[in-house]
């Protein structure tokens, strides 16, 4: 493994991983006040199981 | 206008199951391949650009366009594109996201079935030592020979293909949120916590044959990520033609003294720089963001339709695309191809398509790995989970469009889509020699039509809605701000990016020019040759008239929804 090679590794895992943690971060954080939990309602259809 | 009948049940529901269709075999299989092959440098240069460029913004149209669709009532790509478009010929703009899904899911399940049974295989440990991989897979799939996988044992597909058949249906009729949302949301941690388990294994390898020495898992993480790769290069006819990538740099002076005195073999380094000069790596890299995240499938759409009116896309659309460049990059990036080059050498990785390396060199690789039938049944059931979560996902637009198209119940749309992918399949699952029905389908449905559906999506978005509504429906309850310049990616950059890379698509793969302009050669690939000419193969064009039977009953039923939804309209006014 090359220091180039390293870099490389450590710059496109450490940007998608930062990037993942930041986004889920924002989605619990602004689905806490959300109470999506009970504004969901699936109105009754007779066909499904 | 309809009542809609189902929404997700959280934000996060529909992130895991965007990002559920989004992961499958490509992101542990094909990424990490295409990476070793073009040089891990210059190709994730590329590929990050591919993602910003095109990724990205065509998840926030589809988020976008999906959603106001659900506003209006409509879950299916031709439903979608009626009501946004108002013109009687504008369904047909949105059959493509109703024929891509549905036909994809004919041979994906099967290949969902390959890892359900590879993973039942490796659990009663008949993938250990000794065993010849190659035609295990060649009996196990039928690529031997047409009619031969329909058979019932555990060494063969046939009981998976019933059971993920089975179990697909059962989830699908289930609905979005007791069945899609349940399966992704256990599904999707699941897998994630398997990787790491996997990925904790391989980083721990270390130099597993001290009589290779060159095979220890630095040099396997240097092959996949390393800017460039030395290679020795022998003149033929004139061309200097690679014929052995040098694992390391360590090993050039090895190489140099082995080298042929007559100066018909030399050892070159090409610079990131320079490889990003190639055409083909370009392909490759954008291909595989678009492959990779299901833009211009047809699922984001009907997804983001069953979402509140006010639901956040442009937040969501972003975590469902970076779950996916996780899993890819951060996973699939660090386990594949470190793994099979510590236990096979670059020989072993080298040339290896998606099937290759997942169903020949993996498994030979877990049969010499410590504890290797664990892992492999653990990475097998990781792999089947990838491809459940995107079964799932091709099966509910066909569901949706049977279901407002033709004004039928779930019960009725679950029933007429699983004879018609049940046909398919069957089909798929007989003419098995070689794989090539499901190629021939692959190239021309799953590749073809994924380009053409996606430019139409952002030359709707961008133009026909217009950059200053379509910007103002992005933002509508959105929790983050999409930056400013991407009003002006999303209307010049990423059409012509994505016309450039569909032009370079077919120049390679259908017209089969050589890249040159000194000595200029088109050569028709396979996929044309197959079909027409003295090479034509029946498989192959008995494929092509089932697509073709299946654009036909697509019109049909588009037809027929189309009096449905004016009489609706009509209602409505």
């Amino acid at each position: 493994m090359t220091p180039g090679g390293w870099i490389n590794l450590l710059l496109s895992v450490g940007f998608v991983t930062t990037l993942f943690i930041f986004c889920m971060w924002r989605v619990m954080r602004g689905s806490k006040s959300d109470a999506d939990h009970l504004a969901h309602v699936e109105p009754h259809d007779p066909d499904q199981p | 206008m309809p009542a809609i009948k189902e929404v997700w049940s959280s934000k996060l529901g529909v992130i895991l199951a965007v990002a559920g269709s989004a992961v499958g075999l490509g992101n542990f299989l094909r990424f990490p391949g295409l990476a070793a092959q073009y040089g891990g440098g210059a190709f994730m240069i590329a590929y990050f650009v591919s993602l910003l460029i095109i990724g990205i913004p065509i998840c926030w149209v589809e988020w976008t366009l999906g959603r106001q669709g659900g506003r209006n009532g409509y879950h299916s790509s031709p439903g979608i594109f009626h009501s946004l478009m108002k013109n009687r010929w504008s369904k047909y703009l949105g059959i493509i996201g109703f024929i891509v899904p549905v036909m994809i899911y004919m041979y994906y399940v099967y290949i969902e079935a390959w890892c359900l049974g590879y993973a039942a295989n490796a659990l009663a440990g008949n993938l250990g030592p000794g065993v010849d991989f190659g035609q295990f897979f060649a009996t196990f799939t039928g690529a031997g020979g047409d009619g031969l996988a329909i058979k019932f044992g555990l060494h063969d597909v046939g009981i998976f293909v019933l059971i993920v058949y089975v179990l697909n249906f059962f989830f699908i009729y289930r609905g979005i949120t007791k069945g899609i949302e349940l399966v992704c949301k256990i599904a999707m941690p699941a897998l994630i916590g398997m990787a790491l388990i996997i990925l904790l294994r391989v980083l721990t390898l270390g130099t597993p044959d001290v009589s290779k020495p060159e095979q220890n898992i630095a040099n396997g993480l240097g092959f996949m990520w390393n800017p460039a790769k030395p290679v020795v290069e022998r003149l033929v006819d004139d061309e200097w033609t690679v014929v052995e990538t040098i694992a390391s740099p360590n090993l050039v002076p090895a190489y140099e003294a082995r080298l042929a005195t007559d100066g018909s073999e030399r050892i070159i380094e090409n610079s990131a720089l320079a490889n990003l000069a190639n055409p083909l790596l370009w392909l490759a890299a954008a291909g595989q963001i678009f492959f990779s995240l299901s833009v211009g499938f047809g699922v984001i759409i009907t997804y983001a339709s069953y979402m509140k009116r006010n639901d956040d896309v442009v937040l969501s659309g972003l975590t469902a695309t970076s779950a996916n460049e996780f899993c890819e990059v951060a996973l699939g990036g660090l386990i594949t191809v470190p793994a099979a080059f510590v236990f096979l050498g670059a020989a072993g990785v080298i040339g290896q398509g998606t099937f290759g390396l997942g169903f020949n060199v993996l498994p030979e690789v877990f049969a010499l790995m410590p504890a290797g039938r664990l892992f492999a049944s653990v990475f097998f059931i990781l792999l089947f989970l990838a491809a459940v979560t995107s079964s799932l996902s091709m099966l509910q637009p066909g569901i949706a469009f049977l279901e407002e198209g033709l004004a039928i119940g779930r019960k009725a749309s679950v029933a007429i889509l699983g004879v018609i992918t049940g046909i398919g399949t069957l089909f798929i699952w007989n003419y098995s020699a070689d794989l090539k029905a499901l190629d021939t389908i692959d190239f021309w449905i799953g590749t073809v039509m994924l380009f053409i559906q996606a430019t139409i999506l952002v030359i709707l978005f961008a133009w026909g809605i217009g950059m200053k509504k379509g910007w103002s429906l992005l933002h509508e309850g959105s929790e983050i701000k999409a930056p400013g310049i991407y009003r002006f990616v999303l209307k010049f950059i990423t059409p012509t990016f994505l016309l450039t890379i569909f032009t370079l698509f077919i120049l390679q793969n259908v017209i089969g020019w050589n890249f040159s302009f000194s000595a200029p050669l088109f050569q028709p690939t396979g996929y044309v040759t197959d079909l027409i000419g003295e090479k034509a193969n029946p498989v192959a064009q008995r494929s092509m008239l089932f697509i073709g039977g299946m654009i036909l009953l697509t019109v049909g039923f588009t037809a027929i929804a189309g009096r449905t939804w004016a009489k609706r309209d009509k209602t409505s006014a």
